[in-house]
């Protein structure tokens, strides 16, 4: 595994550990399809929540939340999409969250949660 | 976080409005968001603007910024906000006081790594903010001898961004303008230097005194260029209400001097192969000024004035007659003040010989030559002289006269006709509107008889009329006389006679 998705895979535990211990119920990690991936998905209390975790080593290249772009956005809505057709999903109201991760070597992992992030 | 504000200036041609900037911080992914119509230079700020905080050792707020430019109608350009939305930025985040940043201007584009580097338009930009009874001003250190020039309000200068939020925290680190620099005086040429041409001489002392256009037409090589720039010599100088607004006009132009103020009238020779845009202004978007009003309260100095393009020529009528132009672009019209005094100087000929009579043009080129001065645009300049070669290099008898002893005559004609005028808003002879003229400064029938025969037999025009009448008021007041006689009348009617030229 590559160093980056090693980086990836850590920050997205911290992730749902920090989301789990919120009351949010993780129904799928990683969910793949054609189009790309979902990171995390979860509901919370009536809502389903699409979280994209984006995990950073340092901030030389910006925080990690910056690096979600407007093509990002779009792309995960369409996966969202899809994920409730895959699954037969009704209708529910959906909420996007981003988790930033910020693990910087040799320091406690720094975690910031933007709910309803788009 | 929170909601914070920070005041700029927009500029519009010369005239400013204070723009109030509201940044608010929170909710939603990290990103700058700007609005209220600003232009490329401006949202290009938000990356400027950021890099320049982090650089001078501050932290960006790792939030959504949104960031309102109000009135959010008024169009807004360039990098002159800089230092505002940082400082709003800094404040909304907490990092700032708000306090501090109240009645407070903020002018200026930041570098990257945090210097305050110096923007157009800055005197105009103070002016607008003392109209709107802004009490602080901070300016780039680089402005800072062009903002000396507004009084009446606290302005400082400061060359890093570090440096401004210090003295937002109260430490006293941002330069004052020191007392506005000695004036200095242009070298000026001397009228002694043109040999002969009595009747050119005259008619330039006319011109300077009264502010009446002037065409000097003759051979290469018989001083008209040299008579010309000597105009520059008898003017006044400008008071300090025209030397500010011309101070503006340059500051939008980003030609403003470094000495800054200069009461010395300006003198503007473009040279005949100018456009359009650069004679009365343009450029797009947003217009900008000209060469008219760059000419402002000064001369406009036309040399080979039948080589410029003819529609470039007629470009100028508008402006000779209301003293200012109107610039309509895309994003709306600008009003530029051009109250120039126009001199044209001309070859009769394309061939110019020293002597007419050795002139080889067809009568048809040399009719054709003149004839791209339009009749429109002849019939607004006042005074028409001819000169003539140099016969003798040595002149025998009296010496030519000197600027100052011509400037004292031009100095107490202006002083009489500004005395008759200044109840009524007027400068001097060529700016009193020719009904105002004939109504309440109306001359005996006796007197006006010669312009009332040039209009009968059609060799004057009315214009024309009212434009002798101007200048028989200044030879008038060259003579000290009270009113103009026949005599002076006779004489405006010798300058404009169209066969000079």
């Amino acid at each position: 595994m590559a160093a980056k998705d090693e980086l990836g895979r850590r920050g997205e535990d911290e992730a749902v550990r920090y989301l789990e211990q919120r009351g949010l119920v993780v129904l799928s990690r990683n969910w793949r399809c054609r189009d790309g991936e979902l990171d995390v998905v979860a509901v919370d209390g009536d809502r389903l929540v699409v979280v994209e975790v984006k995990t950073r080593s340092g901030t030389r290249f910006g925080e990690p939340a910056e690096a979600v772009t407007a093509r990002k956005i779009a792309r995960i809505r369409r996966l969202a999409q899809a994920w409730l057709t895959a699954h037969h999903v009704r209708w529910c109201g959906v909420r996007f969250d981003v988790v930033a991760v910020l693990m910087e070597p040799d320091r406690p992992a720094t975690l910031q949660h933007y709910e309803a992030a788009f | 976080m929170g909601l914070a504000r920070a005041w700029a200036v927009a500029l519009r041609g010369v005239e400013g409005h204070v723009v109030e900037i509201e940044a608010d911080i929170g909710g939603g992914l990290p990103g700058v968001h700007l609005v209220g119509l600003p232009d490329a230079a401006l949202q290009e700020s938000r990356d400027r603007v950021r890099a320049a905080v982090v650089n001078s050792g501050r932290t960006w707020p790792n939030e959504r910024v949104v960031l309102a430019l109000s009135p959010a109608t008024l169009r807004k350009t360039g990098s002159g906000f800089d230092l505002a939305l940082a400082c709003g930025v800094l404040a909304a985040a907490g990092t700032v006081e708000q306090r501090a940043l109240e009645g407070t201007v903020l002018v200026g584009e930041l570098a990257l790594d945090g210097r305050l580097r110096a923007v157009r338009g800055v005197l105009p930009c103070l002016l607008a903010a003392r109209a709107a009874g802004v009490r602080r001003v901070v300016v780039p250190e680089d402005a800072l001898t062009e903002a000396a020039l507004v009084d009446g309000i606290d302005v400082y200068g400061a060359a890093t961004l570090g440096q401004v939020l210090a003295w937002f925290e109260g430490a006293p680190v941002l330069a004052r303008p020191c007392a506005p620099p000695a004036l200095a005086a242009a070298p000026l040429h001397d009228l002694a230097d043109v040999v002969g041409q009595d009747d050119a001489r005259r008619a330039l002392e006319v011109a300077a005194a009264g502010g009446h256009h002037l065409l000097l037409v003759g051979p290469p090589g018989t001083g008209k260029t040299m008579l010309a720039q000597r105009i520059a010599g008898l003017l006044p100088e400008l008071s300090s209400e025209e030397a500010l607004a011309l101070a503006a006009i340059r500051s939008v132009a980003g030609v403003l001097p470094a000495e800054g103020l200069t009461r010395t009238p300006p003198f503007v020779a473009p040279h005949h192969s100018t456009s359009m845009a650069a004679l009365v202004g343009g450029g797009s978007g947003l217009a900008r000024p000209g060469a008219v009003s760059l000419a402002h309260r000064g001369t406009l100095f036309m040399d080979e004035a039948p080589e410029f393009k003819s529609h470039v020529l007629d470009a100028l009528r508008t402006p000779l007659e209301e003293g200012e132009v109107r610039l309509a672009r895309a994003e709306g019209t600008v009003r530029y003040p051009a109250r120039f005094q126009l001199v044209l100087a001309a070859n009769p000929c394309p061939c110019a010989p020293a002597h007419d009579r050795d002139c080889v043009c067809p009568s048809l080129v040399r009719r054709r030559y003149l004839g791209r001065l339009s009749g429109p645009l002849l019939d607004r300049v006042d005074l028409r002289a001819r000169m003539y070669p140099v016969t003798a290099l040595s002149v025998v008898g009296v010496p030519a006269e000197d600027t100052a002893t011509v400037r004292a005559r031009v100095t107490a004609a202006r002083a009489a006709a500004a005395d008759r005028w200044t109840a009524y808003g007027w400068r001097c002879n060529g700016d009193v509107p020719g009904p105002a003229l004939r109504a309440h400064f109306a001359l005996p029938a006796p007197v006006v008889r010669p312009l009332d025969a040039g209009l009968r037999s059609g060799e004057l025009t009315a214009r024309g009329a009212d434009r002798a009448l101007r200048v028989a008021w200044t030879l008038a007041d060259l003579q000290g006389l009270a009113r103009p006689d026949r005599d002076s009348v006779e004489q405006a009617l010798y300058f404009r006679d169209r066969r000079a030229a």
